[in-house]
């Protein structure tokens, strides 16, 4: 697999399962979960410092980020302009011009506001963002996106956090046929057979959070999630039989007695 | 002088520019992020910040998060 790469806006990444890091009970859990993992692109929010506790520690000085690819998100921003003022926040607080987008719409879904999504894709990419939106299975919005210039999608499998998995396939399906920008699956994966059929399916990259950081065991389930997305990418270059109602039986019938 | 930092009143002295307050506060410059009255600064200009009585600072850090 070592020379199956992604590339995205002329960056290569060597694993195609990316992971947040949120909901860890540390950061030592955080550290070890991400390396067995074996995810090189990582997720984090940007939020205040804490300036009362000044021992308080830092997220990369347990993630190096030479080592990683930090994806700074614009998680809990529900309007246009605050996702836009925290995509900037972040660019000024890292050293790259890449951000997982966020707008959302609603508080119980945290479904997206495509509309929303789509406006302020389209500042930031004037900006020289690389924006990476997290859309809905929507293979309509998916395509207004890669046409405004978004080098990748990340539609939803289902509602982040619900570990519900896939739950419009052939949404999916459709999305990985129309685009022609790498397609990565993101939030509600919950077990490792979810991100092993997104694999399947076709999608480029998987990314989850909570389906690790919420296992009873999240270094197991971390690595559960590495070999799911490698074999299902692996079963999907591989390509499938078709499916029948019937048998066809795998023992010839010549030579019986 | 009186300033606002992450929400919280802050008195620091007069002259203070935006590198000797993360120095006051022991943060890495290298890993945050300051908007001064809504206004991001590049981390380049942040020894020519000059901070005024009144100013509202914010400073952000990447932290854990997913989607």
């Amino acid at each position: 697999m070592s020379d199956d790469r992604l590339t995205i806006a002329g960056r290569e990444f060597r694993s195609r399962l990316w992971v947040g890091t949120g909901k860890y009970k540390d950061f030592v859990e955080t550290k070890k979960a991400i390396e067995t993992s074996g995810a090189d692109v990582v997720t984090v929010a940007v939020r205040r410092v804490n300036i009362t506790d000044r021992n308080s520690e830092n997220l990369l000085d347990y993630l190096d980020p030479k080592q990683y690819t930090i994806l700074p998100n614009t998680a809990g921003c529900y309007t246009v302009e605050d996702a836009v003022r925290y995509a900037r926040l972040a660019r000024a607080a890292g050293v790259s011009d890449l951000v997982k987008l966020e707008v959302i719409g609603d508080e119980r879904t945290l479904f997206p506001d495509t509309a929303g999504l789509i406006e302020a894709a389209r500042i930031l990419i004037k900006e020289g963002f690389v924006v990476l939106p997290y859309t809905n299975d929507d293979p309509i919005v998916a395509q207004k996106l890669v046409d405004i210039g978004c080098p990748a999608v990340m539609p939803l499998a289902a509602p982040i956090g619900s570990g519900l998995g896939i739950r419009n396939p052939y949404n999916l399906k459709i999305i990985l046929e129309t685009v022609n920008v790498p397609v990565i699956v993101d939030a509600g994966v919950g077990t490792a057979s979810d991100a092993a059929l997104a694999m399947e399916y076709g999608a480029d990259a998987v990314l989850m959070n909570t389906a690790i950081a919420g296992a009873r065991e999240p270094i197991a389930m971390a690595e559960a999630m590495k070999y799911a997305v490698e074999a299902g990418r692996l079963a999907y270059k591989a390509g499938r039989i078709p499916r029948k109602l019937y048998a066809t039986a795998s023992s010839p019938i010549e030579g019986m007695l | 002088m009186r300033i606002q930092v992450n929400g919280e009143p802050r008195q620091v002295c007069e002259e203070i520019n935006v590198t000797d307050l993360l120095r006051d506060l022991q943060l890495n410059v290298e890993r945050v992020a300051v908007e001064v009255n809504l206004e991001i600064l590049d981390r380049r200009d942040f020894d020519a910040k000059t901070l005024q009585e009144g100013d509202r600072i914010e400073i952000l850090s990447f932290i854990g998060g997913g989607t």
